[in-house]
């Protein structure tokens, strides 16, 4: 643990926290193509590869469609493959997505959230990655710059246990452009946490030769679909072994998600990535005044820790989801899940659906106090939008 | 190399093995297993969907003895850069010291449609690969309908009258690329089809091929039909063979007597309306055209 001495902060945006995890991965192919608010990472790992930090074949695809389209190639040629992207990105990778699942590749990819058009907006919600949830992604939501940069190795970690590709997000500016301390790890620690990679498999293995991706008819297909789900399934289990591990570099946990003040607390919001960090400043302020208020902060989305959720939550009087993003004609998708996670307690909190923050909006402490005031009320209705001018 | 040698190196190599599904009389296998016989490299394939990649590979049996990857329709040209790239990298980090090639197969759809972007990107970014179009002229894989290399006049499912609009020039498309190698092929000259794929291996960076591929099932002629077809495709100047060498031009076929459009169209039940009286004046224009782009052809390549 001496090692750890040498560890040191750097100021660091969050798009660069994700590049200097790439840069410590070294992964042989990076296939990307700009997109705001992702820019940051690339341009942080075009630099690298630039100045020969990383032995990585840098490819700048001429779409997101292609970038994706080459690292599931290069993955399937049995090296380590990530790709970035964002928003209007990740809508135009849709197809690729279930492919790289499908084709069971480990590609691990930065995700910068950002609103879906139209109308077009370059600023944060969480439309896009919701829009890929049902694709065979682990999708695991981050909250610091810290987070992003340690969920980008442990992502790589738990993807090559599992054989199932893994996205990585951060807030859309309020994450990706923010400049926070974050501490760096000695490389060497983080290669050896993430060890050499073996791949079963590779295209690149001409004495072996394999057939990736045939077509499968409705005599096959439902098994190698079950497969995929059973792998989503490991992947929980797995999870928590590689939090275990990295806890011995770090010290740090790494838990399906954070609880804060949610022990004791008879009313709690949940919500994820950087507006956690308002909520637990509220909460904070609340406590001081006696009020019995707490966060769970969902880290790991899919898959879905439904099991532990509902552990964590069956003794609130009252519960309000904040969703930042929809689900146009049903229930938005954070609040859907944990409604979902309590349904088999006989006695259920209350529970109330908010959305917050679509495009950009910022999200503020007052803000947070009037859903807590509200809560303290149990009164329970309608899903209610902050911030929504009518 | 003379035919009957070409024809026992083709029919000894075992790259791309019989068991495959693809209808009888069609072209795809023949084509694909001259270039894969053009290389004594090893190879890495890649396919868009398409007829190829659905006949070849139904899971569990496939057809193939190389690495060989489908990712989707449209990326099969960015599939193959990944690849590439996974290769250049790990070359240079001493962890293989083979030379491998890398091909990748699409048709018409999955190259002049919906994958020419991929290919574009590809070629401008210039990857070592080469990128070979069966062109079968249509989505013969979804039941013939027209793409924008089906050619004028030409009944698909989708022109049940007949397209009206010129099939796309991609040659010169990919030829503004500046690619040192880009070839113009058909199925019944395996020996220039061969010679051109050892010359696009061969090439430094990015090279393509345009290969005729008639579908008998949707061009509508008898499967014993394939290769009489294609000639006629060739000795109407319909699909001439060329090649363009670092921006040079070369004719390689030039028919001793070049036959009207009608010996090809006729033999065939998407062309063979045009035969009739009232369509003669589209006839015409589709022969003008077919002249012009021959004699254009023919200035170019001096």
């Amino acid at each position: 643990m001496k090692n750890l001495n040498k560890n040191k902060y750097q100021a660091l945006i969050g798009g660069h926290a994700a590049a200097e995890a790439m840069r410590q991965i070294n992964p042989e192919v990076v296939a990307a193509y700009p997109i705001t608010p992702q820019t940051p990472i690339i341009e942080k790992f075009a630099e690298f590869a630039a100045d020969k930090k990383v032995d990585t074949e840098f490819i700048c695809a001429e779409s997101e469609h292609s970038a994706l389209s080459a690292t599931v190639g290069a993955s399937a040629a049995g090296v380590r493959a990530m790709t970035a992207t964002s928003s209007q990105g990740l809508a135009l990778m849709n197809e690729i997505l279930s492919v790289a699942s499908g084709l069971r590749l480990p590609i691990v990819m930065p995700m910068v959230n950002r609103a879906l058009s139209a109308p077009i907006n370059i600023h944060c919600d969480h439309s896009d990655s919701m829009s890929a949830r049902d694709l065979g992604w682990i999708q695991i939501f981050c909250e610091t710059a810290q987070e992003v940069y340690e969920y980008t190795f442990f992502a790589l970690k738990l993807a090559e246990k599992v054989l199932l590709p893994a996205m990585v997000m951060q807030d859309g500016f309020s994450t990706s452009h923010n400049v926070e301390p974050v501490k760096i790890y000695p490389d060497k620690i983080i290669k050896k946490f993430i060890g050499q990679y073996k791949p079963k498999y590779s295209l690149l293995d001409i004495k072996k030769p394999i057939t990736v991706g045939p077509l499968v008819l409705p005599d096959y297909y439902f098994e190698i679909k079950y497969q995929e789900i059973e792998a989503m399934e490991e992947a929980r289990k797995v999870y928590l072994e590689t939090g275990k591990e990295l806890k011995k570099i770090t010290g740090n946990n790494y838990p399906y998600f954070e609880k804060y003040k949610l022990d004791d607390a008879e009313a709690a919001i949940v919500v994820s990535s950087s507006s956690a960090g308002t909520a637990k400043a509220v909460i904070d302020k609340l406590r001081k005044e006696g009020k019995k208020v707490g966060l769970l902060k969902p880290i790991l989305f899919r898959p879905f820790p439904q099991k532990e959720i509902r552990e964590s939550l069956k003794n609130l009087k009252i519960i309000a989801v904040l969703d930042r993003s929809v689900s146009f004609g049903g229930e938005a998708p954070l609040f859907s899940e944990i409604k979902n996670s309590l349904y088999p307690l006989d006695k259920k909190p209350l529970l109330q659906s908010y959305v917050f923050g679509l495009g950009g909006r910022d999200l503020f402490e007052q803000e947070v106090e009037e859903v807590f005031e509200e809560l303290l009320k149990n009164k329970t209705g309608q899903v209610k939008y902050i911030g929504l001018r009518k | 190399m003379d035919i009957k040698t070409l024809a026992q190196k083709i029919d000894s190599d075992k790259k791309l093995v019989s068991g495959h599904r693809t209808c009888a009389g069609c072209a795809i296998p023949i084509i694909v297993r001259t270039i894969l016989s053009a290389t004594d490299n090893f190879l890495v394939a890649a396919n868009s969907t398409g007829c190829m990649e659905v006949t070849t590979t139904i899971y569990p049996y496939t057809s193939w003895n190389i690495p060989w990857i489908h990712n989707a329709f449209e990326n099969v040209a960015a599939t193959l850069s990944g690849i590439e790239g996974a290769f250049k990298a790990l070359r240079k980090k001493g962890k293989i010291d083979k030379e491998i090639k890398f091909v990748a197969f699409g048709g018409d759809g999955g190259l002049y449609d919906i994958g020419l972007q991929s290919l574009s990107g590809a070629l401008e970014r210039g990857h070592n690969c080469l990128y070979v179009c069966y062109n079968n002229e249509a989505y013969q894989n979804t039941g013939g309908q027209r793409s924008s290399g089906t050619s004028k006049g030409s009944i698909t499912t989708t022109t049940p009258k007949g397209k009206k609009e010129a099939r796309k020039d991609l040659m010169r498309i990919v030829l503004a690329h500046h690619i040192d190698y880009a070839a113009q092929a058909a199925v019944h000259n395996i020996l220039d089809l061969y010679q051109k794929a050892e010359k696009a291996f061969n090439a430094k960076g990015p090279s393509f091929l345009n290969v005729l591929s008639p579908c008998t099932l949707n061009w509508g002629f008898m499967p014993n039909s394939t290769i009489k077809i294609s000639k006629l495709a060739a000795d109407t100047c319909f699909w001439p063979l060329y090649e363009v060498e670092k921006g040079k031009y070369k004719l390689n076929y030039n028919p001793f007597k070049k036959l009207p459009l009608e010996e090809f169209f006729k033999l065939q039940k998407r062309f063979s309306y045009l035969l009739k009286p009232e369509n003669k004046n589209f006839l015409n224009e589709i022969q003008n055209e077919v002249d012009d782009n021959w004699e254009e052809l023919l200035k170019k390549s001096g």
